[in-house]
């Protein structure tokens, strides 16, 4: 029993560490930072005030977090609807010696920054990019693809998709198939055996899938700065123009850390699928 | 009108290049109790799915009561199925599983909550409703999968080696379950097992399948006194297997001859004299220094002793016999000379048949 613990310390030590420095250390600075005010030059005078928690429940602000929130529901939906048949294709009806060829085109996408492939997607989509070229070639009018939610949409569900596909792969994967056998002899027809028994039982794929996609798009700030043209703002922009632009920490600090607090009430609230997709894997 | 009746014509199903059945054709009476048995890869399962509707055959048809329901995806055949490793939804409490089939035909909740009592008081799970499929024995899983089955009232229930995940003693109390089950609710039982000793305990046929194709069928006694092939001796225990040349044969009795030079004496029929086939004799209807026409010398090598019965191995020069005697020893020992003797009745005439394939 010690020795399994002193195993248990040494395997985990690194890790442990690691997030408690830079994740614990950082909030804590971020939350030390958030409760001061900002100095002429930027900087931060310490201080134990919530003004910027308070200003950062303006009806502007909360309109930017609305915003965000909608920009998460919203890939997070269309990266279900478009991952779920993809992983379902994956995991039961691809053969079975192309699978694992098949699973890394899923990550291929990693294998380039995510800088670079939204720069892509701006080559694509702007008015004299590839698509409109292809649109003109056909008589057709340019369209305004780029610079819109639509195509701040459009790469944040291009960008999180994999995160999805690769929990519902691994849902469905262990799904029995004999248990699709067995609702159809029951007298399940196929749009039953999915809401009755292939959706039940890879419930925890598609939380686990859905948090790893809302909670980076959140606080996205890549794509809507390039896609969206800063047009329109985001939490992610919000934050990063208070550091960069406003030069005021203690309200970027309090913004940022308001989302983390969100962000954990999400996975609060959705801890029991979770718990229950780490228990069967195990 | 009984209903339940199956009838599968020149049925054929292939998996990629392999055959798994081949033109099988086959008459399941209403209410009758038939088994496929055979070893793994002979196409019993396959058959049981086809008729489920969960493989759809190559070529061939499927009848229920005279109707073609070749083309009835599985969730509109009035045919249920007890699956091998009981594919229970795990999502589900046991009164979950078995309400499925019920909420599926559109049944009201007022309706299939006395139904699925009544179903789990039938397989001895009264009050076991609530549990999770997870908190249940192997046994109990069973049950549960044979109640989901049967509260629906299929026309056919098919069941797919269902005891073979169940330990023996378990397996032995789940085969007089089935069985009083079949006698209960009188549906069509099309069950798929390897194990002879259930097929020949529970049937009222039984089709021995090989290879994609039914080699023999029969009432469990026929089988058993009569298996016309080496394949269906061999699978239905027929330890005493010889090829052998017919040297003389005219109806009532044969000599043959086997390829180590001993001569045996068989009133089976259908010997073609100057043939060459294989002759079968169980273990049982062999005797040591007994009565009978057939006696061959040999030494006792090797005795097995199985509680009601010895088993001996008896070396009669190149060829090796199994006896099977009840009780002990009988004063035997290992390395007596004793004379193995059998009655000509006892020696079966078996046919090549197809080559048995790997179990």
């Amino acid at each position: 029993m010690r020795a399994g613990r002193r195993q248990a310390v040494l395997l985990l030590a690194p890790a442990v560490v690691l997030l408690v420095v830079l994740v614990g250390g950082s909030q804590v600075l971020m939350l030390a930072a958030s409760l001061g005010r900002r100095s002429a030059y930027g900087g931060v005078i310490p201080g134990w005030s919530l003004e910027n928690y308070l200003r950062a429940l303006e009806p502007l602000y909360i309109r930017v977090l609305a915003r965000s929130v909608i920009l998460a529901a919203a890939t997070t939906i269309v990266c279900l609807v478009v991952g779920y048949p993809v992983a379902y294709w994956l995991a039961r009806r691809a053969p079975p010696t192309m699978r694992r060829a098949l699973l890394v085109l899923v990550i291929l996408p990693f294998w380039t920054s995510f800088l670079v492939r939204m720069y892509a997607w701006m080559f694509l989509l702007r008015t004299e990019g590839l698509v409109n070229l292809a649109l003109g070639s056909l008589g057709l009018p340019a369209l305004g693809l780029l610079y819109n939610p639509a195509a701040v949409l459009l790469g944040q569900v291009y960008g999180e998709l994999p995160f999805i596909i690769l929990p519902l792969y691994a849902s469905l994967e262990k799904l029995d198939p004999a248990l699709l056998d067995a609702a159809a002899d029951l007298g399940a027809p196929p749009r039953e055996v999915l809401r009755r028994v292939v959706l039940p039982l890879t419930w925890p794929g598609i939380v686990a899938g859905s948090i790893l996609v809302f909670i980076p798009s959140l606080g996205a700030y890549l794509a809507p700065d390039l896609l969206g043209g800063a047009r329109y703002v985001y939490v992610g922009s919000l934050i990063q123009s208070q550091f960069a632009v406003a030069r005021d920490i203690p309200f970027g600090a309090a913004l940022s850390f308001a989302l983390s607090a969100g962000v954990l009430l999400v996975l609060w609230i959705f801890r029991r699928p979770l718990q229950a997709g780490s228990g069967e894997s195990g | 009108m009984a209903r339940g009746a199956v009838s599968l014509r020149a049925v054929s199903k292939s998996f990629a290049a392999v055959a798994a059945v081949r033109e099988v054709s086959l008459e399941v009476a209403a209410g009758e109790f038939l088994t496929l048995l055979g070893p793994s890869g002979c196409g019993k399962t396959t058959l049981l799915r086809i008729i489920a509707g969960l493989e759809l055959p190559d070529r061939g048809r499927i009848l229920l009561d005279g109707r073609d329901v070749t083309d009835d995806p599985p969730h509109r055949r009035p045919v249920n199925t007890v699956f091998q490793h009981y594919a229970l939804f795990p999502h589900r409490t046991v009164a979950g599983n078995v309400a499925f089939g019920l909420e599926m035909a559109g049944r009201p909740r007022a309706e299939t909550t006395p139904l699925v009592e009544r179903a789990l008081e039938m397989v001895r799970l009264s009050g076991l409703g609530a549990r999770r499929v997870d908190q249940l024995s192997g046994g109990q899983r069973q049950r549960v999968a044979l109640a989901r089955a049967v509260v629906l009232e299929p026309e056919v229930l098919l069941l797919d080696e269902p005891m073979s995940a169940l330990d023996r003693k378990l397996r032995e109390e789940m085969r007089a379950e089935v069985k009083s089950l079949h006698r209960r609710l009188g549906t069509t039982f099309v069950f798929v097992t390897h194990d002879q000793e259930e097929a020949l305990a529970l049937s009222d046929r039984v089709a021995v399948m090989n290879d994609g194709v039914i080699e023999q069928m029969g009432s469990p006694a026929e089988l058993y006194d009569v298996p016309r092939t080496r394949f269906v001796a061999e699978f239905l225990a027929v330890r005493n297997i010889l090829p052998v040349e017919v040297q003389s044969a005219d109806g009532a009795a044969a000599v043959v001859r086997t390829e180590n030079g001993l001569v045996l004496r068989s009133s089976a029929s259908g010997f073609v004299t100057g043939e060459r086939v294989w002759v079968g004799v169980r273990p049982e209807r062999l005797r040591l220094d007994g009565p009978g026409e057939n006696r061959v010398a040999g030494v006792l090598e090797d005795r097995l002793f199985l509680g009601d019965r010895s088993e001996w191995r008896v070396r009669a020069g190149a060829d090796v016999l199994t006896v099977s005697e009840p009780g002990t020893s009988n004063g035997h020992r290992t390395g007596d000379a004793v004379t193995v003797t059998f009655d000509a009745a006892s020696l079966l005439r078996l046919e090549p048949g197809r080559p048995p394939t790997a179990s």
